[in-house]
């Protein structure tokens, strides 16, 4: 087995990825940066891990690795060679399996040699020989909608595996999958990875699970968003098989949780002088799933440890830290490393009840979520208390994609909503005051 | 490539003896194909002489099981054409990036062009290329079933296309599969299940274009070939009305009999490419496909052709992989991209230019302005063809899809209806135009809803045994009133199954009006004012400049329509009345 050691000299490189940016066109036509000057260098013998949360470009930097998306500006080689196309030394396993469903066990595996122009007896044999290595014999002739995410997966790893990649690369392959299943799956691969004659010199898994990472990496690498950057890189020295109830393993998943959930110098929303719509996206939760947060903080008496809750809840952090995020950004929540306390006016919030909890909510609301404050002062400005959405539609233009306008929106109304700040009909896409929207209405039926 | 996995049955002796009953039913059937195919291509081998070409057929029962035969040929024959067509030319709109600007516009619009418009145009060509046999006509015909099915298919071919889960498509490319392999491991197989129905509904349209194309009249002279539609237009020419009636009848049978021997047991087989975990709402079965599954003859025809796929496979592979340059010089992507357009631009204008001068040359360029005022009397027939349509058929729809008895009754019903070819029945309703007196201008109406109207109905049927039964459920319990029930339920609930079907009516009334403004029995013909019949007798005349203005008239009517109302109706249908 090999124990990667970050001092080690002269390892050999095998993907080099050097100072990449990724832009996309934004919905009104100037750019959104997804990738921000990255470097990143695979070598042989480790396995790194991409942690970080949704929208930190993660996937977009396992792709380019890949070769299946060029970078807007920097490159990507592979031994040396710059890639210009898929990448020809790499394997993949997909979070979604991506099997043809319409081919048996056995044609998807042979698929990737069949590509190779490997004789058909060599393809068949060779086929085989990963399905039982894999631990799928019995399973040559079904159809991939015959077996379940666990079999299915394997059949990924088998395809990945069979064509003898140098690297494999992996985009959350186990969070598809439950937990006894991915476990095992774990297990299994890092058994491949530790016999002598592996084939495969080098693994990138791309996942948002903190344990996962710790678990399996030589080296994690974390990103931030906003745009996507690697915020840190922490060399993970634990021996293998690793124990998830080591005191150096739960150390270490402080560590990395602290590093996610603190503050980022280098993200737009920390750059910029005043939150403003723009640069601070609203964290995509609802006020019943902040509320249930709060209420568990206040039940272990206004602190815990967001490690230990996430475990406890068995959550990964892709369903915690949003909440987190909202909770910190609306000042219910305060987080120190791992820890979170849980603040006056949290407090305050919680005890209050359901009419008083409202008010307290639309105050917070309204002073600290800046598309909600946006809106509500946009409406205030207007001639009659109203305005259609289209209006926020093309503020937000320049900073999100079409789906991410519509998403923070969508935050924003339900959050408006339920402080009873403002109206919003569906049909029509107007926004009103809320008070005014009443108004109108007791106007309408005088009689109710 | 073993494309079909024999059957497992737990009873062995059962299986062995109904496997070999199978395996000799399906011999004997290939067998007997075989022989058909020999029997009739002698036919269209035979000599042919442009001026003693008959212009009838003999109307003598005896020959109809040849003439239908020869016309099921004439429709396979389009279907493979259409389906080779679909393969290249949506591949080529999906996968060239310039190319693709400029062939889906064109798609676009040769879906809306009344096709019939083209067949004398077309039988010119084919006449040239092929002067000394059938094949010449027997191309022309089959030309014009081609351009009603190819349209729909390749754009439904094209939309799979570009529509592929993303991963599939990463998967591909990083197995660095060939284009060749990429083709058939995933383009073909993800596009099969709306490829198969759609080529199943373009089929099932082709027959109305088999019918009128099988006699055809060009330059004063008339063309017919053997087939069921000469046979009909002969019975009708001799007012032999009985024999009108045996070619209706041998014609329900052929669509029925396609139908069964090779659209079911088609679709059943193409349930294996439906993606994912997901499965139909009803199962598609077939007990022609379920004979083939029993029989080893698939297998066996399978491994035979086994080496033929992987020399394909070798002999492609210069080709190239399916994948993409990561990294193109803008500048010369830049430079590449002006010169595509200027060439297409200068193209287009020389040809607009040279057509202008012909047409102006030819007739004059005041022919459009006559056009157009035909136009508008055809378009208000096809306006209340489809509120009276409407009218008729929406209520009636709502209350067969809303009973799943009365809809499993009725749909194969409404589906051979669909694609029975109205033109068939031509004859019958101009008897009873010329005994009744009634004018063609108003009768033209009623013949272009004879092929047209179904499709309102069975779009109608497949949205309203779509409403979700809570929904029903609950309009019942709040005890709403019929008209609340519309307002609230059944009319937001069938809308958008509507447009769809009014789209494809107003579209098939367009093309019908070809060959519903003018129709003749006997020594009778009936002359309506209308577009459809200023095309339909340029036609005849071989007046080529007037056929052109009355094609490009009635496309900008189409073409017009579909963008200023249907597609905003589309729009209004996916956004407001979507059920899901």
């Amino acid at each position: 087995m090999v124990f990667a050691t970050a001092s080690a000299p002269a390892r050999t490189p095998i993907v080099e990825v050097e100072h990449i940016s990724k832009r996309f066109p934004s919905a009104d036509g100037s750019t959104l940066t997804v990738l921000d000057d990255v470097s990143v260098t695979l070598h042989e013998g480790e396995v790194v891990a991409l942690l970080g949360k949704s929208g930190s470009g993660k996937s977009t930097l396992l792709r380019t690795i890949a070769g299946l998306i060029a970078p807007t500006a920097g490159e990507v080689r592979y031994r040396g060679t710059r890639l210009n196309g898929a990448n020809p030394g790499v394997g993949m396993v997909f979070q979604s399996f991506a099997l043809m469903p319409w081919l048996t066990v056995q044609d998807n595996v042979e698929l990737g040699l069949r590509a190779q122009g490997v004789a058909a007896e060599e393809r068949r044999e060779r086929a085989l020989q990963a399905i039982d290595q894999i631990g799928l014999d019995g399973f040559e002739t079904a159809y991939p909608r015959e077996l379940s995410g666990g079999m299915r997966q394997r059949v990924g790893f088998a395809r990945a595996l069979v064509g003898r990649p140098d690297a494999l690369l992996m985009d959350e392959p186990f969070s598809a999958l439950d937990v006894l299943t991915s476990e095992n799956l774990r297990n299994e691969l890092m058994t491949l990875w530790a016999q002598p004659d592996f084939p495969t010199k080098a693994i990138c898994i791309v996942t948002h699970n903190i344990e996962e990472a710790v678990l399996l990496a030589d080296r994690v690498l974390v990103l931030g968003s906003n745009p996507g950057h690697i915020r840190a890189e922490v060399p993970v020295h634990l021996p293998r098989p690793r124990d998830r109830r080591s005191p150096t393993f739960e150390a270490m998943v402080d560590q990395l949780y602290s590093i996610l959930t603190g503050r980022d110098e280098t993200s737009a929303a920390t750059r910029a002088a005043v939150a403003s719509p723009l640069t601070t996206p609203l964290p995509d939760v609802t006020v019943g799933g902040l509320a249930g947060l709060v209420e568990i903080v206040f039940a272990h008496d206004g602190q815990t440890d967001l490690p230990d809750l996430a475990d406890e809840l068995s959550f990964e952090i892709d369903d915690l830290l949003p909440l987190v995020d909202a909770a910190r950004m609306l000042g219910l929540l305060e987080v120190e490393g791992a820890q979170a306390f849980l603040t006056d006016t949290g407090r305050g919030w919680y005890t209050a009840d359901i009419q008083r909890s409202k008010e307290i909510f639309a105050g917070i609301v309204r002073e600290k979520a800046p598309l909600v404050r946006a809106i509500v002062k946009a409406l205030e400005n207007s001639n009659d208390g109203g305005l259609r959405d289209d209006f926020f539609r093309d503020l937000l233009r320049r900073a999100y994609t079409a789906e991410d306008i519509e998403k923070q929106l969508d935050i924003a109304i339900d959050w408006g909503r339920y402080g009873e700040l403002f109206d919003y009909d569906a049909d029509t896409g107007e926004l009103v005051l809320a008070d005014v929207a009443a108004a109108i209405s007791k106007e309408i039926a005088p009689g109710l | 490539m073993t494309l079909l996995r024999p059957f497992a049955s737990n009873d062995a002796s059962l299986r062995a003896r109904s496997q070999l009953f199978a395996d000799i039913l399906v011999l004997l059937a290939v067998a007997v194909g075989l022989w058909l195919l020999v029997v009739l291509s002698h036919g269209i081998s035979e000599p042919f002489n442009r001026v003693t070409a008959p212009s009838s057929v003999s109307t003598d029962p005896w020959n109809l099981p040849y003439f239908a035969a020869r016309s099921l040929l004439r429709m396979f024959a389009a279907l493979i054409v259409s389906t080779i067509f679909t393969f290249v030319y949506a591949t080529a709109a999906a996968r060239l990036r310039r190319v693709g600007k400029v062939l889906l516009p064109i798609l676009d619009i040769l879906q809306s062009v009344p096709v019939l418009g083209f067949l004398s145009v077309t039988l010119t060509i084919w006449l040239t290329l092929f002067p000394h046999t059938q094949l010449g006509v027997e191309c022309a015909s089959v030309f014009a079933i081609f351009t009603s099915q190819a349209w729909n298919m390749a754009f439904s071919f094209y939309n799979s296309l570009t529509t592929q889960p993303r991963d599939l498509d990463e998967a591909a490319r990083l197995l660095r599969l060939t284009k060749w392999q990429r083709f058939w491991r995933l383009d073909v197989p993800h596009a099969m299940i709306p490829l198969v129905w759609n080529g199943m509904m373009s089929f099932g349209g082709g027959w109305f274009f088999l019918i009128a194309s099988e006699v055809i009249s060009v330059n004063n002279h008339v063309y017919a070939l053997p087939g069921i539609g000469s046979y009909a237009a002969a019975a009708a020419q001799h007012e032999q009305v009985g024999r009108l009636v045996l070619a209706i009848g041998v014609m329900i049978a052929m669509v029925v009999g396609v139908n069964f021997l090779f659209w079911r047991p088609l679709t059943a087989w193409a349930e294996r490419f439906r993606p994912g975990d997901t499965s139909a709402a009803e199962q598609q079965r077939s007990v022609v496909f379920d004979l083939l599954r029993r029989s080893v003859v698939p297998a066996v025809v399978g491994r035979v052709l086994h080496p033929g796929t992987q020399f394909l496979e070798w002999v492609t592979r210069p080709l190239g992989l399916a994948d993409n340059p990561l990294h193109v010089s803008p500048g010369r992507r830049r430079a590449g991209d002006v010169a595509f357009t200027v060439v297409v631009c200068v193209l287009v204008a020389v040809g607009l230019a040279a057509m202008l001068q012909y047409i102006s040359h030819e007739t004059g360029l005041g022919q459009f302005g006559v056009a157009f005022g035909l136009g508008m009397l055809t378009f208000v027939r096809v306006i209340v063809l489809l509120i009276v349509g409407t009218a008729i058929w929406v209520p009636i729809g709502v209350w067969i899809g809303m009973s799943p008895r009365v809809t499993r009754f009725a749909q194969p019903i409404v589906q051979v209806l669909a694609s029975f070819p109205a033109n068939f029945l031509f004859p019958f309703f101009t008897i009873l135009l010329i005994s009744t007196g009634v004018s063609i201008d108003f009768g033209s109406i009623v013949l272009m809803a004879l092929g047209t109207q179904w499709y309102i109905l069975f779009n109608v049927i497949a949205g309203a045994s779509a409403i979700p039964n809570d929904l029903r459920e609950a309009a019942i319990n709040l005890r709403l009133t019929t008209a609340q029930k519309w307002r609230n339920l059944y009319g937001p609930a069938i809308f958008a199954s509507w447009v769809t079907g009014g789209i494809t009516a107003a579209g098939g009334a367009w093309n019908a009006s070809i060959v519903a403004e003018v129709v003749s029995y006997g020594g009778h013909t009936l002359t309506a004012n209308g577009l459809g019949a200023y095309i339909a007798q340029s036609t005849a005349d071989g007046d080529f400049a007037k056929t052109l203005i009355g094609v490009a008239v009635m496309s900008v009517f189409v073409v017009g329509a579909n963008r200023l109302f249907w597609r905003r109706l589309y729009t209004l249908a996916e956004t407001r009345f979507s059920l899901s």
